[in-house]
């Protein structure tokens, strides 16, 4: 990654804002992001931001390229700083390379290493226009200059953005947006910031969007149609969602008293035959295990979105890690089958998201989207998601008279009823029950139900995703990840260019797919890569496949990994074997 | 309709000879009768106790939930179907203790709903502790120098909290609880009918007979729409009143959700309008 040339071979550009809550670093991401890819590049970006609504600093990752970026680096092209505090923040992020951009005071700091500072009055500028407020558009327009966009281009953006404030606003956002990029074009601007790759008009086609939105479309599409939740960071962004489109796209979306209602709300709307779904975080769904437990009782479909944010207990809110694995694949009393996805991409948190509908519904248990902040708040451009592609496929049936809800099977699935459709009566009981769903306790009708459950776990066995090899077919070294590692993974193992590694990566950890053993025990050495400080992927394959992965790759300090961590931690692993 | 068409036939019924869960389910089996009401298109929805297992007793689509838990599922079963009659039927204990808060919001949103909750201020299937309803000095195994809280007043609570309907009953009097259960049903809106249990086997201060000591019913002198006589009403200790406390009609929860302004179909009838989810997704191409 270090590159002295500068620009000739660099394949895009890293910028970095920094900033309290409430100094709109969230508008600077949404407008730069789309911006750019307005302009035709290729972005990404991701968030860390501290528990709190004012005050503290926040920062934003925003990776520009002529190619498909997705991953999170730790290299900083560019610092904007937009506050005294936000340096320091960002210290250990800082290079020799990095071309900060700010205010006087805050550029002139001692950890900034290189001279490249370029000192811009931020809110000089802004106070001008007409006050401090649009000191984040003026940084906005510094950036652009930096990187050589359209002035044009960019305050039309700026302008639409707006659209809908007063004329007043959004002609002092054009200002604002004009007076930052003049100010840097009075400056002298490392060249190698500009962008030299070609845009494309195909990204300005493609989609942009964060892992909420991506789930709660894939949720629509997946036919939902409720969705009770309580709000907890990282979920609430797909109950917002849900509850923003909901009356165009018919779901309803209800905030429920607490995370039990949430869940008892969703399995009792399931019974009355909705598709529906909840969205928490470990501490709520915590209070939902009862809930999973009774769906599994019950064999009644529901969808669980369960956004990981670093435990124990409230832990720290609005940050990463990947370990409430177990959680879930423990969660609630008793034995009974369950469906756990953890999709990588936004594409899987569509289409696995959508996929888990059609799969609860099909083998009547509880199905998982297992997250993160971080896939929650990352955002990149992607090819436009097909709803065709996508089918809903119901499962219900017309009941008749002597119509008993839990019949028993061969495959262990009985035709699901709802009430009001048909002539028969539609009985289900957290307690033991016999076929028509009535109390029981009659001791061989325990067994009897217990094997029908079970027997879905292994009907269902048929529909495990695949795990998605990268990489050479005949490798020798395997790095197995899951969740939302798949593209910080996949660029660190192209970074490192080994041709005797390639990745594995699980979109699906529960049930595994049968391959695991076969993958995991061709390569001679493996290492799993995961958001958590004790190894819990390694662990289920452990425990459900068979073998042993022989390293972990962890990390648990509430940030996602980056680009850099695991190109380290991965040659660190390798030099030691 | 014929009168027996909620009948379960010979079963087994897992409640005490005597127990004043019997009139209920007698009650309401007529109530349900008297209403025509198509088991078909009637939901139970109970959590877990004795007074629970009512929903076993009846020919009709039960949902026999969790502990405490009724009214969440109650909530989203009307609101997914809103043609079905939902009734959530429960022990005092399950509704107002394990479900206290669900109690509580489940007034707020006012979802089409019966909730009758069977007050015997015990709890009789874990053999014999306190409920919220018990009454001070009510001694059992766990408070064995008799309760020394306050006992809840679902009745009271109902009422600050404008519910739509409250009501309570005995199940002594099978006939007046039963034009109780028939207003309860048909009012449009959540509807509370607590209803006096005696439980024979583990309580034996609230008999049948103390029961009968201590009720009267309110008359007509007591105006439902009244909500401070009527809170005035619920909160009076020394002889309890029966009958409709409080009626304040209003927008029903899946009224106010919007989901059936223009669209009437129920939701599990809906299908996902792929034109409109291409819309949304399209929204995503355009930064705007
Ligand atoms: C989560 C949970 N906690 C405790 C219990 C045990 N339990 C079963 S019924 C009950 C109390 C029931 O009391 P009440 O609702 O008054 O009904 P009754 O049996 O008196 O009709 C309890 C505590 C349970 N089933 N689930
Ligand atoms: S324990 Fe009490 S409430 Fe339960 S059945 Fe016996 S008498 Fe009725």
């Amino acid at each position: 990654m270090k590159d002295p040339k500068g620009m000739a071979t660099r394949r895009d550009v890293s910028i970095v804002l920094c900033g309290q809550a409430g100094q709109g670093v969230q508008t600077v991401e949404t407008l730069l992001t789309r911006i750019l890819k307005t302009a035709g590049y290729h972005v990404f970006a991701t968030k860390e931001y501290m528990s709190r609504v004012r005050g503290g600093a926040n920062s934003t990752t925003i990776r520009v390229s002529g190619k498909r970026v997705s991953a999170l680096v730790d290299r900083m092209d560019v610092l904007v700083p937009l506050n005294a505090g936000a340096v320091a923040h960002v210290a250990e992020r800082l290079s020799p390379q990095t071309v900060v951009v700010g205010e006087r005071e805050v550029v002139a700091d001692e950890a900034i290493e290189s001279n490249r500072t370029l000192a811009v009055p931020f809110t000089e500028i802004a106070t001008e226009i007409g006050g401090k407020i649009y000191s984040n558009v003026v940084a906005v327009g510094a950036v652009a200059g930096l990187l050589g966009l359209d002035l044009d281009a960019v305050a039309t953006y700026v302008q639409r953005f707006f659209a809908k404030k007063s004329s007043e606003i959004v002609a002092n956002n054009v200002k604002a947006v004009q007076g930052g990029f003049d100010a840097i074009g009075k400056l002298d601007v490392p060249n190698e910031i500009r962008l030299t790759f070609k845009p494309s008009a195909k990204v300005n086609d493609e989609l942009l969007l964060s892992g909420a939105e991506a789930v709660g479309l894939g949720a629509i599409a997946g036919g939902c149609n409720f969705v009770s939740s309580y709000p907890m960071s990282p979920s609430t962004g797909v109950l917002t969602f849900l509850a923003q489109h909901g009356l165009e796209q018919g779901v309803l979306a209800e905030q429920a008293e607490d995370e039990i209602a949430a869940i008892n709300m969703a399995i009792g709307a399931s019974y009355a035959g909705a598709r529906a779904m909840v969205t928490t975080s470990g501490g709520g769904f915590a209070l939902m295990t009862e809930g999973v437990s009774l769906a599994g009782m019950l064999e009644c479909p529901v969808v669980i979105h369960l956004a990981q944010r670093p435990g124990p207990a409230t832990g720290l809110p609005t940050r990463t890690e990947q370990a409430d694995l177990e959680l879930a694949l423990y969660a609630g009393h008793g034995e009974f089958p369950r469906i756990l996805f953890a999709p990588g991409t936004l594409e899987q948190a569509f289409y696995l998201t959508q996929k888990a509908f059609n799969l609860a519904d099909k083998y009547q248990v509880p199905a998982f989207i297992l997250t993160d902040q971080h896939l929650m708040d990352s955002y990149y451009n992607l090819k436009a998601f097909d709803p065709a592609r996508t089918k809903v496929e119901k499962h219900i049936v017309k009941t008749t008279k002597d119509y008993r809800r839990y019949e028993l099977t061969r495959n262990g699935i009985s035709p699901r009823g709802i009430p009001g459709y048909g002539s028969g009566l539609v009985a289900v009981d957290s307690d033991e029950h016999d076929e028509e769903g009535h109390i029981t306790e009659d001791l061989d009708v325990r067994v009897a139900m217990v094997d029908k459950r079970l027997a879905k776990g292994e009907a269902l066995r048929k529909d495990i995703v695949r795990p998605e090899l990268v990489g050479p077919k005949d490798y020798k070294r395997l790095v197995i990840c899951w969740g939302s590692t798949y593209h910080v993974v996949k660029e660190a193992l192209g970074e490192m260019g080994r041709t005797d590694t390639a990745m594995l990566h699980y979109s699906q950890v529960y049930p595994l797919h049968p391959s695991t053993a076969d993958l995991i025990g061709k390569a001679r050495k493996t290492v799993a890569v995961e958001g958590n400080a004790t190894g819990q992927f390694r662990k289920l394959i452990r425990l459900h496949a068979g073998v042993d992965v022989d390293e972990g790759l962890v990390k648990y300090d509430g940030l996602g990994f980056t680009v850099e961590d695991v190109v380290e931690g991965l040659t660190e692993i390798i030099n030691h074997q | 309709m014929a009168t027996d068409v909620f009948e379960m036939g010979d079963i087994d019924i897992a409640w005490c000879p005597g127990c004043g869960n019997f009139p209920i389910l007698k009650t309401l089996k007529e109530t349900l009768t008297e209403l025509a009401i198509d088991p078909k298109q009637l939901v139970m929805v109970s959590g877990i106790g004795q007074a629970a297992k009512i929903p076993h007793y009846l020919k009709c689509h039960f949902f026999n939930g969790l502990h405490g838990r009724a009214l969440p599922p109650a909530t989203a079963i009307k609101a997914v179907n809103p043609k079905l009659t939902v009734i959530a039927e429960s022990g005092d204990g399950d509704m107002y203790g394990e479900g206290g808060n669900h109690f509580i919001h489940c007034i707020r949103r006012n979802p089409d709903i019966t909730n009758i909750v069977h007050d015997n201020m015990v709890y009789g299937l874990t053999k014999g502790q306190a409920s919220p309803t018990s009454r001070r000095g009510f001694k059992t195994p766990v408070q064995v120098a008799g309760v020394i809280l306050e006992p809840f007043n679902p009745l009271a609570v109902a009422i600050a909290l404008d519910a739509s309907f409250v009501a309570r009953a005995s199940s002594g009097d099978r006939e007046q609880t039963k034009e109780i259960l028939k207003r309860a049903i048909r009012h449009k809106g959540y509807a509370l009918v607590d209803i006096f249990q005696p439980c024979v086997t583990f309580n034996k201060l609230n008999t049948y007979q103390w029961f009968k000591d201590h009720v009267y019913y309110l008359d007509d002198s007591h105006d439902p729409s009244d909500r401070t006589a009527a809170f005035a009403r619920a909160t009076e200790t020394d002889r309890l009143p029966l009958g409709v406390f409080y009626v304040h009609p209003k927008d029903s929860f899946e009224e106010n959700t919007q989901m059936y302004r223009e669209d009437k179909r129920p939701l599990c009838e809906r299908d996902v309008d792929v034109g409109r989810l291409a819309a949304l997704i399209d929204t995503f191409k355009m930064a705007g």
